[in-house]
């Protein structure tokens, strides 16, 4: 009530946080709408009923996040690490994107993939232990997971700069033109990988945007240890656009994702997008962040939370009530009891696949040991 | 039939230009592979023929050469890196053995990675160090790459262009040295004389089985030719593929002399000649008159250029593994 009274009397201003004067935000803390001069238009079209989506997107992916660390406690997972705190920035960004585009993640995106239309179980498997990935990633134009820090950052880059070689960019063709995304986090943006993905996309104009959440921990180590200078501030020193954006606001992530997106499909890639955002759980289910960080901390990023933000907003604006809110968290339940029995009952494929998939063509080593591993599990089978 | 006599620079050269003529999707990167054509000139006239598309030079960065064509090769290219020297490849290694070599089959076989990294090795050129080295092992210990090196021109020009058609991530190491070397061979021929992944035996005997790849297989004819003088038979093989190795061609050849010395200028700790002294001994554990004997180079730093001779497998050093096999 007290929001709506201020609301009234006063032009809201950006709540920048920590993030600086430069930080795109179009939705505060408190869920108020303030306008900025280029990015009001991206979202202008967005209907209720597309902010309701995203709403949904956001549930159902911190849902999806709460069930792989429960599934890990309970010894289903192996290991599972956490988006949480980081939907707005993965939901707005995924929503961004069109189909032909194509997504480079790291293991951290499973808000992304589902976004795309992934099998949420797709992003357990790993995890799980089931396989080392497991999925097409021409299905969805989503690539597999990586896990060696900023290596999928020159895979995004060639496979942009196949895109320009195949024409298509900067056709004004939108069914055509295609841009490639790369996420990756503060800590990667120290990676030799990234740097040299930077310096390649700048050499070949590749449309690809460079989307780094810097959710402000790699591990232990606080984003000081990577940068004396804010993250988006380093595109300017490889010669291409960067820019931060409030990654806990969905509708300015959207907004500035939008725009990158275009600005690649248009032939002025590459880009990079900091997300400005915060790591609100653990690294991994392995990792113990009372050790190195402040608990007040996460105390004060918990009120910049960004499913609460587009709550309040939907709320305040009267474009959803409780009975959607209600109706959405009942999903989420469903969801997660299918997630859950999904995992549990996902089966671990037989010895002999190891040796399956590792060529194209036939290679005899193959063969052999898979005719020696069967030959000696059948051994056993004689004895009995 | 056109024979021609083509040094084995330019046999790859042409097998480079018969890929791309085949196929649109191939396309090569690498360090100042386009106007200057290479530092070896191996891709020499194929920027002006190609364009700056297909032939791309690269940032001065290894892991981006080949991260970059992982990339490619995921959009449907046909990527061939060149490394300019062995000793730098190692800055491209997580790419290589983390992500080239496991793509596919983290995606359960959705995805293949058609991609030629090629590596100019070994010594003999007076380099400094790092220009000379014979890195071939830790590509052939990895599980998902194939690992190939060609010896003379005419391998040189198929086998560039079978790697390129083949749908597995291959590694090709070019004899430098050798890179001037030339022969006459069938340059119109329709078909490879061979398959890829085979061995060849290119001389044949009786008495030992002299085995190596590379710049070491001229050296090795050489001294089974001196050899014969002596009244000492050599079966001499082309390994060729070092991985998957051919372990049939060695077995046959060894069943027949009794007697194997392996070659190469990599350090022996762990080099190839490890690996198939293993296989042989355990296959052919009962028809062996002597054990495998290596020649390699030392297990050190690669050593300064004038010292180089004396790490070198040469003739000398090579009659010496014979001598020692034929004395049990």
């Amino acid at each position: 009530m007290s929001d709506k009274v201020v609301a009234e009397l006063h032009e809201p201003t950006p709540s920048v946080g920590d993030g600086g004067p430069d930080m795109i935000q179009l939705l505060t803390p408190e869920g108020q709408r303030v306008s900025h001069p280029d990015y009001d238009k991206y979202v202008a079209d967005l209907t209720p009923e597309d902010l309701r989506s995203f709403y949904r997107d956001l549930v159902l992916i911190r849902r999806l996040d709460a069930e792989g660390y429960a599934l890990q406690r309970q010894g289903e997972l192996g290991l599972w690490p956490s988006l949480l705190g980081q939907e707005a920035a993965q939901v707005g960004s995924g929503r961004a994107l069109k189909p032909h585009d194509f997504v480079f993640p790291t293991y951290r995106e499973h808000g992304v993939g589902f976004v795309r239309g992934m099998d949420p179980q797709s992003s357990l498997q790993l995890f799980r232990g089931v396989s080392q990935g497991g999925w097409d990633p021409q299905e969805h134009n989503f690539h597999l997971y990586t896990i060696v820090i900023g290596a999928q950052a020159l895979h995004a880059t060639g496979y942009a700069m196949g895109v320009r070689m195949d024409g298509n960019v900067g056709t004004g063709d939108p069914e055509r033109d295609t841009a490639v995304i790369c996420y990756f986090g503060d800590g990667a943006s120290s990676q030799g990988d990234v740097n040299e993905a930077f310096v390649y996309a700048a050499s070949f104009d590749a449309p690809v945007v460079f989307f780094c959440q810097n959710n402000q921990w790699a591990i232990s180590e606080p984003v000081e240890k990577q940068t004396r200078i804010p993250l988006f501030q380093r595109a300017a020193g490889f010669g291409f656009p960067g820019v931060r954006v409030d990654g806990n606001d969905i509708l300015a992530t959207y907004a500035v994702t939008q725009h990158c997106l275009d600005e690649a499909r248009n032939g002025n890639g590459p880009l990079l997008i900091e997300a400005y955002t915060y790591r609100m759980g653990a690294h991994t289910t392995a990792d113990d962040p009372t050790k190195y960080r402040v608990s007040a901390e996460v105390e004060e990023w918990k009120f910049r939370d960004p499913i609460l933000r587009l709550k309040s907003y939907l709320a305040h604006e009267g474009m959803a009530d409780e009975t959607f809110f209600a109706a959405v968290d009942e999903e989420a339940d469903q969801f997660a009891a299918e997630l859950r029995e999904g995992c549990v009952t996902m089966e671990t494929m037989a010895g002999e696949t190891m040796w399956d998939h590792i060529y194209a063509e036939d290679h005899p080593v193959m063969e052999a040991e898979r005719a020696a591993y069967l030959a000696y599990k059948a051994s056993f089978e004689e004895v009995n | 039939m056109a024979l021609e006599k083509v040094t084995l620079g330019k046999s790859i050269t042409n097998g480079l230009r018969k890929a791309m003529e085949a196929d649109p999707k191939v396309v090569l990167i690498g360090e100042d592979i386009g106007k200057l054509g290479g530092v070896f000139r191996i891709t020499e006239g194929l920027q002006k023929d190609f364009g700056e598309e297909r032939v791309i030079d690269s940032p001065l960065a290894e892991s981006g050469i080949v991260g970059t064509a992982v990339g490619m090769a995921l959009r449907g290219y046909r990527p061939v890196c060149e490394i300019q020297f062995d000793g730098f490849v190692y800055p491209a290694f997580d790419q290589i053995v983390s992500q080239v070599a496991k793509m596919r089959s983290r995606s359960l076989g959705a995805i293949k990675i058609p991609m030629v990294i090629r590596i100019p090795f070994g010594g003999g050129i007076g380099s400094p160090e790092h220009h000379s080295e014979s890195p071939e092992a830790y590509f052939a210990h990895t599980a998902g790459l194939r690992v190939v090196s060609c010896s003379n021109p005419e391998d040189a020009h198929w086998m560039i262009q079978q790697a390129i058609e083949c749908d597995d991530p291959v590694m090709f190491f070019e004899p430098k040295r050798r890179y001037h070397d030339r022969a006459e061979y069938d340059t119109a021929a329709a078909t490879a004389p061979r398959g890829l992944f085979e061995a060849n035996v290119v001389r044949e005997g009786t008495d030992v089985t002299l085995l190596g790849y590379g710049p070491v297989v001229k050296t090795m004819l050489e001294s089974a030719a001196a050899a014969e003088a002596e009244g000492t038979s050599i079966e001499v093989i082309d390994l060729r593929s070092l991985s998957p190795l051919p372990i049939d061609t060695i077995v046959t050849s060894v069943r027949k002399t009794g007697r194997l010395v392996v070659v190469h200028e990599a350090s022996s700790f762990l080099g190839m000649a490890s690996e198939i002294s293993a296989q042989v001994t355990e296959r052919c554990f009962y028809e062996l008159e002597a054990p495998v004997i290596r020649v390699g180079g030392a297990n050190i730093p690669y050593p300064p250029s004038r010292m180089e001779e004396e790490f070198l497998p040469d003739l000398d050093r090579i009659l010496d593994g014979v001598d020692r096999a034929l004395a049990y």
